[in-house]
């Protein structure tokens, strides 16, 4: 394949994975490393490095139209970001370290545990939660507009959250994701953030998380400017498309086709990891 | 700012002030929508000059090498741009990309200190030290 040809086929594939990912608020980067390395059998190390930079992108990108709503908390953001970045700084010192096969397999256990999730319906936003004392002394408590005016939450669980966003924080300078899955667990189960806030307060954060990282590839020299390029520039295309459109009506099967995909890509990964070569 | 009647420390404790979130956060949103719009542009400039230049090359990512230190380092980057190079300027146009959200970082703590929030500034130069650690610490600087 000569440059050309490579270029403009990465740049369609990565084009339709952010619509794809914006369209079912999936994201698209968690795709990104396994198509590159599957299809493009582009080495893991690469494909992570261009995968993060991709990241940044759509979530600068989207934060503009987010903040709009007026839902996105930046207290809890800002007080969470401290174990996301934190989190990636050590998950990219990490991922120099070890082996591109159990790399693989990570990335293939985040793939299925995130097929898995989007098929789950989303936990119920608890109402009337009693107040913590220490998410009160954060003063991470807030309201966001609703259908019935102006409603607020209390944040619970604040240690539990802390340490899971940590956890998070290190899978995606790890694997050059977002890691919207365990950003799930740690702000809608644990933390009971209502689902609008933690969406897009998460989404807030998830640029500044993969900038602790991205500054340790590129000092590593993980980011090839010929392959970071088509990706950076097909996944920011396709997710600002799909901010755009949004058609509720289709989201509900294309989920589930992009969850098929998901799933198969993260069997694929795991298959990679454990018996081939990687 | 209009004069608004002096606020004690923390008139809501228990509530951040809305209004002024707000405010901070749409200047935010659009800090980091111009970043990547300039990043962007940068990345497709470069994206030029490497495809009329490499475009009949072969495409092999399959061995990891690593990359050269003129796109390893910032003193690497802005050396390769002023050679001419394409694919020094979409490193450019990346690190770039990499500072947005960081300036939104920096940016914020100026929001929280007008807000008389000291808790939140302190925070916020934690997560500012972790990315500058990350940017300039880790060998990028030259």
């Amino acid at each position: 394949m000569t440059v050309l040809e490579f270029t403009a086929i990465v740049a369609i594939v990565s084009f339709v994975a952010g619509l794809l990912g914006s369209l079912t608020g999936l994201g698209g980067g968690v795709v990104l490393v396994p198509l590159l390395t599957i299809l493009f059998h582009v080495d893991i190390r690469y494909a992570i490095g261009a995968s993060l930079v991709s990241v940044i992108a759509t979530s600068s990108g989207a934060a503009a139209a987010y903040v709009k709503e007026g839902i996105s908390n930046i207290r809890i953001g800002m007080f969470l970001e401290i174990a996301t970045t934190a989190g990636a700084l050590l998950g990219a010192f990490l991922a120099t370290r070890i082996p591109t096969s159990a790399l693989a397999i990570i990335f293939g256990a985040v793939l299925l545990y995130s097929a898995y999730l989007s098929r789950k319906p989303r936990p119920l936003d608890q109402r009337s939660l009693p107040p913590d004392p220490l998410a009160t002394s954060l003063r991470l408590n807030g309201t966001f507009p609703d259908l019935e005016g102006q409603r607020s939450y209390n944040v619970q669980h604040v240690p539990t959250g802390f340490s899971l966003m940590f956890g998070a924080g290190a899978l995606s300078g790890l694997l050059g994701i977002g890691s919207g899955a365990v950003k799930v667990l740690a702000m809608d189960q644990a933390m009971r953030i209502p689902f609008k806030v933690s969406t897009t307060t998460s989404n807030f954060m998830i640029g500044v998380t993969a900038a602790a990282s991205a500054g340790v590839y590129l000092s590593r020299g993980y980011v090839d400017p010929g392959l970071a390029m088509p990706v950076m520039l097909g996944v920011l295309g396709g997710s600002l498309l799909g901010s755009r459109i949004l058609v509720k009506a289709e989201t509900k099967s294309l989920r589930l086709v992009f969850s098929l995909v998901i799933l198969v890509l993260g069997l694929q990964m795991l298959y990679k990891g454990l018996w081939g070569r990687i | 700012m209009p004069a608004t009647p002096a606020p004690a420390r923390h008139p809501h404790p228990f509530q951040p002030q809305p209004w002024r979130d707000r405010r901070l956060e749409i200047i935010l949103g659009n800090l980091l929508r111009t970043g990547v719009l300039l990043s962007a542009a940068v990345v497709l400039a470069g994206a030029c000059v490497y495809l009329v230049r490499h475009a009949h090359e072969p495409a092999n990512y399959r061995v990891f090498r690593g990359e050269p230190s003129d796109y390893r380092t910032i003193p690497g980057v802005i050396r390769s741009v002023m050679n001419g190079r394409g694919r020094g300027l979409i490193q450019l146009g990346l690190l770039l990309l990499i500072a947005t959200p960081i300036a939104r970082v920096a940016f914020s703590i100026a929001g929280f200190a007008i807000e008389r929030d000291r808790l939140y500034v302190a925070f916020t130069l934690i997560v500012l030290a972790i990315l500058l650690y990350s940017f300039l610490g880790s060998g990028m600087g030259g």
